[in-house]
């Protein structure tokens, strides 16, 4: 790969890096630029903004301990698994990761929504979704599980199978096979997969605006409320926004130290 | 080799994570354009601007529509469409005199009405409102129809008010989220104008109130500082008071501006 001379190639490949990188970072600098660290950190003082935040944390907590607890065997299933049907079951779970948040939205009140196909089942069983915060946790989940969930099938793939083979030979059954070696053989990548749903459900918007609703405390979190704020109090909405950027940053930061350098890769 | 492909995967799914959380519901297109007229309107206004458009000869209109104060922001920001067209007089107003955009025209009024899913027995009447268990989908108080309604709900008194406002449980960022709430049937009843329950088709119904509790509701027009396409933007506002908008307006139910 390298060269001593820049070849046209080389350059070209630097301006493209340049470029993207420039790119990427402008819009998440500005939003410090564009304010004082003082007036940010003033605006957050705000009761409305405490409250978006820490709704925003109880909510997407609450969805990636759903997702971790299903998606992980699903993912295991998947991974280790042959039966009819399983790259459509694949391909169905990671729909979601290319539907438009609308679309995610409206299919949500399709299905779950008072007059949606489960909708009188639910009523039934007295269980309210729309306009609730178990709404916004139901909407979380299911933009955010596709991401963990393929995530976590990638790293039980990645597992050696004389492992889990050596495992069962000494008599632990599957269950603890399962969880004595292939989770913490696939535990790397199973929390970059966490700190990527993390951060999708972190950054939900339209699907959680069109199912849950938008209400201060109870289904408005961190992004419904940067929204809210955008018309009257742009400082505020670039607040709550800093916030959300320092927290995905660290997320991602979370995964790369504690999964080593193998995890994201480096150049060789 | 199944390690070495790991980081491709992680970083797919990433740009995958970016552009999922980036494309959030896009309602506000990007402004300029050759030819083209960009107008930025109130979402009440969607069938009845979406009808002159057809027939609007200047320019092919192109339209933006969202809730009025997140319009007023956008240009704020620095956004410029040619026409920004509002569901209260305040804005254009406020826009005006700090020198954003030119002179603002009165063009239409509009009436409030309590609307409730048409089949729905739980809200017959405002009184209902105060009942307890009752959900109701209100405006955000800075866009236009949520400020309307509160306006309403503070000349119920203290006690009928505090009951209402404390049984609304969606505050949406335009009116089209509170018909959406509606049609859904997320909630008992919303406030939203008379236009927004025709546009509906019979799925809402719409409750009238007493005529003390109206709130005058004045839609006001202005051609943006800065506009592209000035002319074309002259010919839009003058049609409608006076032209196809004026009748694309009546025939969506807005009622003539307020002399």
């Amino acid at each position: 790969m390298r060269r001593r001379r820049p070849t046209a190639f080389g350059v070209l490949l630097t301006l493209a890096l340049a470029l993207t990188l420039g790119f990427l970072t402008l819009p998440v600098v500005a939003i410090f630029a564009d304010t004082s660290p003082r007036r940010l950190v003033d605006s957050l003082g705000d009761d409305s903004a405490q409250e978006a935040l820490w709704l925003s944390l109880q909510t997407t907590v609450t969805a990636l301990a759903v997702i971790v607890l299903v998606g992980t065997p699903a993912a295991y299933a998947l991974a280790t698994r042959t039966f009819p049907g399983r790259t459509l079951a694949i391909t169905v779970i990671e729909l979601p990761l290319v539907l438009p948040p609308a679309v995610a939205g409206i299919g949500l009140l399709a299905a779950l929504g008072p007059q949606g196909i489960l909708g009188p089942a639910l009523q039934d069983t007295g269980l309210v979704l729309v306009l609730q915060t178990a709404g916004v946790v139901v909407a979380l989940v299911f933009v955010a599980a596709p991401f963990y969930i393929r995530q976590a099938q990638a790293s039980f793939a990645a597992v050696d199978p004389d492992w889990l083979h050596a495992s069962r030979t000494l008599g632990a059954g599957p269950a603890r096979t399962f969880l004595r070696v292939a989770v913490p053989a696939a535990r790397p990548g199973l929390l970059a997969g966490l700190a990527l749903a993390w951060g999708r459900a972190l950054g939900e918007f339209g699907a959680t605006l069109m199912f849950a609703g938008s209400f201060r405390g109870i289904t408005q979190t961190a992004p419904l409320a940067i929204y809210d704020r955008f018309a009257t109090d742009f400082t505020g909405a670039l607040a709550l926004s800093a916030v959300l950027v320092g927290a995905s940053g660290t997320l991602l930061l979370t995964v790369k130290l504690a999964s080593g350098p193998g995890a994201f890769g480096a150049a060789r | 080799m199944l390690i070495r492909r790991r980081p491709r995967t992680l970083l797919t799914v990433l740009a995958l994570a970016v552009a999922a959380g980036g494309c959030s519901d896009d309602k506000t297109a990007d402004a300029g354009g050759g030819g083209e007229l960009v107008v930025s309107a109130a979402t009440s206004l969607t069938n009845a601007f979406t009808a002159y458009g057809k027939s609007f000869d200047a320019a092919t209109a192109r339209y933006s529509f969202a809730g009025s104060d997140m319009l007023a922001a956008q240009i704020r920001q620095g956004v410029r469409p040619d026409v920004f067209a509002s569901a209260n007089t305040t804005l254009p107003d406020q826009l005006f005199a700090d020198g954003l955009v030119q002179r603002p025209t009165v063009f239409a009024a509009n009436r409030l009405v309590l609307a409730v899913p048409a089949k729905a027995v739980k809200v017959r009447s405002l009184s209902d409102l105060t009942k307890a268990g009752v959900k109701i989908a209100a405006g955000s108080p800075s866009v236009p129809v949520g400020s309307y309604t509160r306006k309403v709900v503070a000349k119920l008194g203290a006690g009928q008010s505090r009951t209402i406002l404390a049984n609304i449980r969606s505050s949406e960022p335009d009116v089209g989220g509170v018909v959406g709430k509606l049609t859904q049937g997320a909630v008992d009843a919303g406030f939203v104008y008379i236009t927004d329950v025709t546009a509906t088709k019979g799925k809402l119904r719409a409750i009238a109130l007493p005529a003390r509790l109206q709130p005058r509701v004045a839609y006001s027009v202005a051609i943006v500082k800065g506009a592209d396409h000035v002319a074309a933007a002259r010919a839009f506002v003058a049609g409608l008071t006076a032209g196809r908008g004026r009748r694309a307006l009546a025939a969506a139910g807005f009622e003539p501006p307020p002399s």
